[in-house]
């Protein structure tokens, strides 16, 4: 019915505008979602640039899927409005607005060849055979799987037929790429690897891309963009750098990488934990409040013991109570009176373990930089 | 972040446009709703509302005016007036049912039709019917007869709502009686099958038995004839002048000896599935947990089996004691004098034409039968969650002193199921039993007999077929907008109570129902009354139930993620249906279209109020014969509903293959 109109009125990749315009290829404003009491989403307002690769990060239940949902018109949001390409699409239903999506499942139809997969959006579109089998070959080639076009799905591997449904996805020229948790079912080695295929191909196309997972390393490996949300907010909206060196909130630090975390209050601009005063990036937060410090385990610099810098500032001595052998770093659990003996867990190199000699049982000074010791008022 | 909870902005949700799509899934939807309303939820009212309505002769409502013979007119007096001075009627006398009528002249002991005197009649209110031969009057102003034409007056009963069916129902101990016998007969029936079925089920599942498939086959026959045709194998085995009579010592086969055998026959079937699936669930460590505890054989049977069926147990005794109860063909074949609930619906609406007594006594069969249908939908319910287990599967080990007593237990069951059969081919096919034995084909020679003759069987044939692909579409199309269509939330969920509804409703009650909906002459839909028609719309939803959750397991195993990937891809949704859905659920479809079909051929419940003479069927051609006294024909028509069933069975497993072959491809790594 409207799949030829809509087919052509995709954006051609190659006319389209490149990224980072003036005005963002979707925005997204005040979006409500209700399902009965349960408030899924709560006033998100959010703007994609075109040709950005977006993820949403977050816990299960976070709302980011619900996002996900209503940009795709499967779910719609209870409130609020949603803009793709300058058209408000908020009422439009599914089959109206202009996208193609990956689901954790595949979804790919089980009776149906890999070439019938992919032709799916095609056919029922008056265009020529000839023209649809081609389109299939490119797409085929595009995915790394030219030899495939006659199996059926189960015949393939799991990251094989997750190609298969991306090529199904972007077939008919979407304007946006949806990917819900695509790489969820797979396993870690092939995970790794399509997450850089995925990305390739996207850059590739230049098609703007909503990725939604839980697996922050894949958020900061793929995203342009990270939009981290919990409890249907969105925490912080940043690039993967950002998001990991500067998280906006505690719930982000803790959730992307790992944190060490103390309760402290703000004093003189300094926040003490146990006998230690650590200078601290402290932004806004009003003297005398009460904070969450946080240190990630490899902004945790060891020094030998003695060191000339003891008695400087964010510097204290430590002892090594556990080292793990994690391959690439030494998991090191340490204890420091200082800190009237809360646990700090850091992340030490190869290199610095051989070159200061770390060891259980040993003796310490380690520093914390003033500017990676991060402070976020506290609740209560 | 969390601190900032604000409230929702007032106003209402957001709704997505209907598109064409979605129109039309939305038109379908009410199409298939709209189906269900008529063909179930409306008959069903209509019976109900009509088990509350009595019928009397309202005396008041009437005022006679009489002439002398020189054609005076005397003083207007009210019949009540009247009935009163001649203490004519008691007000017992004056209840009555929709047939009923009072003659004028009964008020007017000295009423000659030869004499000059007039006679004048009006109602004092708008609603005081009386017949003039054929002619209905219903008005308040003056009519006169002269004596010859007052003979054919009378008066017409009117309607009232209320209670009174039920309380004469219960207080008429005939009637009342009948609620034990089928209490006794359906428990005493559970109990058997349900013994006979679960050894059967267990010698399968849980033995290293020879022979497993061939009685997988047998169990299954008794599917594949009316229930009635039992009847008529025991008749010949120990009816009044049957093979085996002094096997019984003097016991009568004619009552519920002869239902409690026949229903175990037709029953078996039923319970044998459901408590084979639910055997089939063992998990092989719980076995071992047992023994390596040293719990002996006796012990594990009770902790470990037992537990674990008994949900399959009590849903089949459950669905075994609602057919039995609501099961109409055997007590008629073989009930003799012994009155049953479903007999009595029957005989007071084809005997004695007292519908709104046949609808009080399907009120109370409804009773027990959505009972049974709630315990067994919990129960279903409760099974699956187990399901969901992963588990090892058990493996029975072998055990020769056990595999023969499995083996005797099946063996006697086979026998029992084949000989009712066999049997019945016999009688078929003998002349003229007991005084001449020779065989010949005389008997399929229905042509002769009442019941029809071969147009019933070939209207069955049609009956059948038509069942099988409408309903199947029917079926199979709501299931998928149930399950599949998002959005309409309120509407799905009517439209999956009524889908569920059939099941609890007996087919007699059903019958009747679409008499006093369809047969209704305001009704439009009155035309189908007495066709084809009529006969597949009430087999398509008797049966209902069952290809609906056929569908809806099949539908629920595809992914949920098909459709929004074919809206994405901006494809209509027939499109996904028809390439994906369908060619998917194949089998499913089939297995719907096949169970429709057979039960179709071996249907009486329903449709033993609904033929007329152009549409009569081999079912009830039985019936009839039967009735009528030509039993071998009857056996001979029941052995054919048995080859036809037979050869659609085999026709069924040869096409799912082939279609599995061509079509499902995919399902072969």
């Amino acid at each position: 019915m409207n799949a030829a109109g809509g087919a052509e009125a995709a954006t051609p990749l190659d006319a389209r505008p490149g990224p980072r315009e003036r005005e963002p290829y979707l925005r997204i404003s005040n979006l409500w979602k209700a399902f009965g009491d349960f408030v899924a989403l709560r006033d998100v307002s959010l703007e994609i640039e075109q040709g950005e690769f977006v993820c949403f990060l977050g816990p299960s239940g976070c709302g980011k899927t619900t996002l996900l949902r209503a940009i795709a018109g499967l779910d719609p949001q209870s409130r609020g409005t949603i803009e793709q390409a300058g058209v408000d699409i908020s009422t439009l239903p599914a089959s109206r607005r202009d996208y193609g999506i990956v689901f954790q499942s595949y979804a790919l139809f089980p009776n149906l060849t890999v070439r019938d997969n992919i032709a799916f959006g095609l056919e029922n579109t008056r265009r020529p055979r000839r023209e649809i089998d081609a389109r299939v070959a490119e797409l085929l080639q595009l995915v790394g799987l030219p030899e495939q076009a006659r199996k059926y799905p189960t015949q393939l591997s799991g990251g094989q037929q997750q190609r298969i449904a991306l090529a199904r996805a972007i077939a008919i020229k979407p304007g946006l790429l949806l990917l819900d948790e695509p790489l969820s079912a797979l396993d870690a080695k092939v995970r790794v690897h399509l997450r850089h295929e995925i990305k390739e191909l996207q850059r590739k196309l230049g098609v703007t891309t909503i990725m939604v997972t839980h697996d922050q390393e894949e958020a900061l490996s793929m995203a342009d963009r990270i939009v981290v949300m919990n409890h249907g907010v969105i925490e912080q909206v940043g690039t993967p750098t950002e998001v990991y060196r500067h998280p906006a909130t505690l719930f982000v630090a803790d959730f992307v990488g790992e944190t060490n975390k103390f309760e402290s209050v703000l004093r003189d601009g300094n926040v003490r934990i146990g006998d230690v005063a650590l200078q601290a990036s402290t932004g806004a937060i009003a003297e005398g409040k009460p904070v969450t410090v946080a240190v990630r385990p490899e902004d945790i610099l060891p020094h030998p013991a003695a060191h000339a810098d003891d008695g400087q500032p964010n510097v204290f001595r430590v002892q090594i109570e556990d080292m793990e052998f994690l391959g690439s770093y030494w998991r090191t659990h340490l204890r420091a009176a200082a800190l009237r003996g809360a646990p700090l867990v850091s992340n030490f190199s190869m290199n610095a373990v051989r070159r200061l000699g770390l060891e259980t049982g040993r003796e310490i000074s380690v520093e914390l930089p003033a500017e990676r010791v991060l402070v976020f008022p506290r609740e209560g | 972040m969390d601190g900032t909870q604000i409230a929702m902005p007032p106003g209402k949700a957001v709704r997505l446009r209907v598109d064409r799509d979605g129109a039309i899934k939305r038109l379908f939807m009410v199409v298939i709703g709209l189906y269900l309303v008529i063909a179930l939820a409306l008959p069903l009212y209509a019976m109900m509302s009509r088990s509350l309505v009595t019928y009397s002769f309202d005396l008041t409502r009437y005022e006679f005016q009489v002439s002398d013979e020189a054609g005076n007119w005397g003083e207007p007096v009210s019949a009540a007036e009247l009935n009163a001075r001649l203490g004519r009627f008691a007000p017992t006398d004056l209840r009555t049912n929709t047939n009923g009528r009072l003659s004028a002249t009964d008020f007017f002991p000295d009423f000659s039709f030869r004499s000059p005197v007039k006679y004048r009649l009006r109602g004092t209110t708008d609603n005081a019917p009386w017949l003039v031969g054929l002619d209905l009057k219903n008005t308040t102003a003056w009519q006169e007869y002269d004596s010859n034409t007052f003979r054919r007056v009378n008066l017409r009963p009117v309607a009232s709502q209320g209670l009174q069916n039920y309380a004469e129902y219960f207080s008429n101990p005939a009637l009342f009686s009948s609620i034990e016998n089928s209490i006794f007969i359906a428990t005493v029936s559970t109990v058997l099958t349900v013994v006979l079925a679960f050894g059967f089920a267990y010698a399968i599942n849980r033995s290293c038995m020879p022979f497993k498939g061939s009685f997988r086959l047998v169990a299954m026959m008794p599917i594949l004839v009316p229930s009635l045709l039992p009847g008529i194998a025991l008749i010949y085995l120990f009816g009044n002048q049957g093979m085996l009579k002094e096997m019984l010592g003097g016991q009568s086969i004619y009552g519920p000896l002869g239902i409690v055998i026949g229903s175990v026959f037709f029953t078996f079937p039923h319970a044998f599935i459901i408590i084979s699936t639910a055997l089939s669930l063992a998990d092989q460590r719980q076995y071992e947990a047992a023994e390596s505890l040293r719990a002996s054989k006796w012990r594990t049977f009770w902790i470990v089996t037992i537990p674990g069926a008994r949900y399959g147990l009590i849903s089949a005794a459950f669905v075994t004691f609602t057919l039995v109860i609501t099961d109409f063909g055997l007590p008629k074949v073989i009930g003799g004098q012994y009155n049953v609930l479903a007999i009595d619906i029957y005989k007071q609406v084809i005997g004695q034409q007292n519908f709104e007594m046949g609808a009080v006594v399907s009120m109370i069969l409804l009773i027990p039968a959505v009972v049974a249908f709630a315990v067994d939908r919990q129960m279903q319910k409760k099974q699956v969650s187990l399901l969901s287990a992963r588990s090892v599967p058990f493996e029975p080990r072998p055990n020769r002193r056990f595999e023969m007593f499995c083996l005797a237990w099946c063996g006697a069951i086979a026998v029992f199921i084949m000989g009712i059969i066999l049997v019945c081919q016999y009688a078929a096919l003998v002349k003229f039993w007991p005084y001449d034995l020779s065989l010949s084909l005389n008997n399929y020679d229905f042509n002769r007999m009442d019941g029809g003759g071969w147009a019933s069987y070939w209207n069955s044939i049609e009956m059948a077929a038509l069942t099988a692909v409408i309903g199947t579409v029917v079926v199979f199309t709501g299931a998928y907008m149930v399950e599949k269509v998002d959005g309409f939330a309120a509407g799905r969920n009517v439209f999956q109570f009524l889908a569920m509804l059939p099941m609890a409703i007996p087919g007699m009650v059903l019958g009747l129902a679409y008499i006093f909906f369809f047969n209704n002459p305001a009704n439009p839909l009155n035309a189908i009354y007495g066709t084809m028609a009529i006969l597949v719309v009430s087999t398509v939803t008797h049966f209902y139930t069952v290809g609906h959750l056929t569908a809806l397991t099949a539908l629920k195993q595809i992914d949920a993620e098909f459709e929004p990937v074919a809206s994405s891809l901006r494809q209509p949704f027939y499109r996904l249906f028809a390439r994906v859905t369908v060619p998917v659920c194949l089998p499913a479809i089939l297995d719907i279209s096949i169970y429709l079909f057979v039960n179709a051929m071996t249907t009486v419940s329903a449709v033993v109020f609904l033929y007329s003479t152009q549409t009569t069927l081999a079912s009830i051609a039985v019936l009839n014969m039967d009735d009528a006294g030509d039993i071998a024909p009857a056996a001979a028509m029941g052995m054919m509903i048995f080859y036809t069933n037979a050869v659609a069975r085999i026709l069924h497993a040869v096409v799912t293959r082939r279609v599995l072959v061509r079509t499902q491809a995919w399902r072969r790594r």
